[in-house]
């Protein structure tokens, strides 16, 4: 594989650009594979590069029905965090926040990670004490929180309405300073590309339409391209979970909705941080373009259809508004969706299933982008040593059966209710 | 925007309504002793179709009945609508 370097970008700009070498191949399916991941997101792809890298298991295949980039991993709003309260998910995140920083040099593509630090504002005292609660929790777990008070908020982010009589006053706000986004579609290109050079197959425009299961065991995967056998299964397709369960005759805990996210104009740098609005559920960033990055509530049905509907978003503009008054002035430049695989507490799954040999990883709910090396990374790890790491024992699908529910936010059994 | 036919009050818009989540799924019944892996079905498993779905929502900014609704949740297509206790074939 071609390294990139300043100075192979010095090269290939004597040839025009011309000669740079495919980030990943169009390999044909081979008859059979060790492992097979199904769903070439983010996740997949981080699953198979970690299989290869961790594990030295390189008979592998990413089966994607559509293309590389073109699910959630491409449609998110680029949020990175470890801002729990919770053991299991705080844990999980962090080691995740290590790999983050790694990864520009591990993937020898520049991801664009910006630890520009997120904060969540506060509109009470009671909603202050939470907060206290959750960054003492986080300190404890080794992450980095700071509570800030209402002159510390207004000195990070002064265009934020502090004026008198709003109806959700800021009263302060709990920052996560390593926090921060990446370029999405850069970190999909980046682990395709290594994953790719390690031996893994990506084939796209291919989809899954049936499973061989023998004796309780996964014998092999049936698509659109052909019957390819396989040794191992990995689902690892968010908002599609439930249709591929359905062929395996599994109900799962997950019901998938659908998710809006939009951006604005450009505009010249005026927000440095990640900012959420505390008394709703509104979530802003500005792009290194100059755009405005905005995300809120789901639409708040069962939908598979990945575009939304304007009363939803127009519903989130309006918290934007009370929290950023100048986002009225803006145009709006793109608004798009993604469906979501909301699982019953609001945490994921990563957990082995009834079958031999089929893994499952879904759950994500609309967290699943700041996820994606730390769960790619456990997912491997679940899969080749066919049990769970301890990062992700919490994780288990038989949870709800047991009652060791992960309810981070509170929202019990409707995590689609905001 | 969808538009939803009550029954009861006719063709309104979705922000008059709150969504109930699956209509098909059905409470143990009283006084009945069941398993836990019962329980887990009715609280916490959902096939969430992609296609014919039917559906509790409550017409909530309107007559405030609970009603049903069998939609496409992949086109957003409302075929029919029902009152909560009208038995469907």
């Amino acid at each position: 594989m071609q390294k990139y370097s300043v100075f192979s970008l010095i090269k290939n700009a004597f040839s025009d650009h011309q000669n740079w070498e495919v980030a990943w191949k169009d390999p044909t399916p081979k008859k059979e594979y060790d492992v097979i991941i199904i769903g070439g997101g983010g996740h997949g792809l981080a699953t198979a590069y970690y299989l290869a890298k961790e594990h030295n298991i390189t008979n592998v295949a990413i089966i994607e029905k559509g293309w590389i980039g073109g699910g959630n991993v491409g449609r998110n709003t680029t949020i990175i965090r470890s801002n729990y309260m919770h053991d299991d998910n705080a844990l999980f995140s962090e080691f995740g926040m290590d790999l983050w920083r790694k990864m520009s040099q591990d993937l020898n593509y520049n991801v664009m990670f910006s630890p520009r630090g997120i904060i969540n504002l506060a509109h009470s005292d009671a909603q202050m004490n939470a907060y206290s609660r959750r960054g003492n929790s986080m300190r404890l777990n080794g992450i980095d929180a700071v509570l800030l008070n209402r002159e510390e908020v207004q000195k990070r982010i002064p265009m934020a309405d502090f004026s008198d009589n709003v109806r959700f006053p800021i009263f302060g706000g709990l920052m996560q300073p390593s926090a921060g986004t990446a370029r999405h579609d850069a970190v999909a290109w980046g682990y395709a590309r290594q994953a790719d050079s390690m031996g893994v197959d990506i084939i796209q425009n291919c989809e899954v339409t049936g499973f061989d299961v023998t004796n309780g065991k996964i014998v092999g995967v049936r698509t659109s391209r052909g019957d390819i056998k396989a040794k191992k299964v990995g689902l690892c397709v968010a908002g599609s979970t439930n249709i591929l369960a359905e062929m395996l005759n599994m109900t799962l805990p997950i019901e998938t909705h659908l998710l809006q996210a939009c951006v604005s104009e450009p505009v010249k740098p005026l927000l440095d941080h990640v900012v959420t609005f505390g008394a709703g559920h509104f979530y802003c960033s500005q792009s290194d373009k100059g755009e405005m990055v905005m995300g809120g509530d789901l639409d708040g049905y069962n939908s598979y259809s990945q575009r939304g509907n304007l009363p939803t978003l127009q519903h989130v503009l309006t918290e934007g508004i009370a929290m950023f008054p100048f986002l009225s002035k803006l145009k709006m430049l793109r608004t798009w969706g993604g469906i979501m695989d909301m699982s019953m507490d609001g945490s994921p799954i990563i957990d082995k299933t009834h079958i031999d040999g089929l893994y499952l990883n879904c759950g994500w709910c609309y967290g699943g982008f700041k996820a994606t090396p730390a769960s790619g990374w456990t997912f491997a790890h679940t899969i080749a040593q066919d049990r769970v790491h301890e990062l992700n024992a919490g994780y288990s699908l038989n949870r709800f059966n047991t009652g060791d529910l992960i309810d981070e936010k509170g929202l019990g059994t409707k995590t689609w209710i905001s | 925007m969808l538009y939803i036919f009550c029954p009861h009050c006719g063709s309104r818009s979705q922000n008059e309504f709150a969504y109930g989540g699956d209509a098909t799924v059905k409470r143990p019944e009283l006084n009945k002793e069941i398993s836990d892996q019962e329980w887990d079905n009715f609280v916490y498993l959902r096939k969430s179709p992609r296609g014919k779905h039917l559906e509790l929502w409550h017409h909530i900014s309107g007559c405030r009945q609970w009603i049903k609704v069998e939609r496409d949740t992949s086109t957003h297509e409302i075929f029919k609508t029902y009152k909560a206790n009208e038995l469907i074939e």
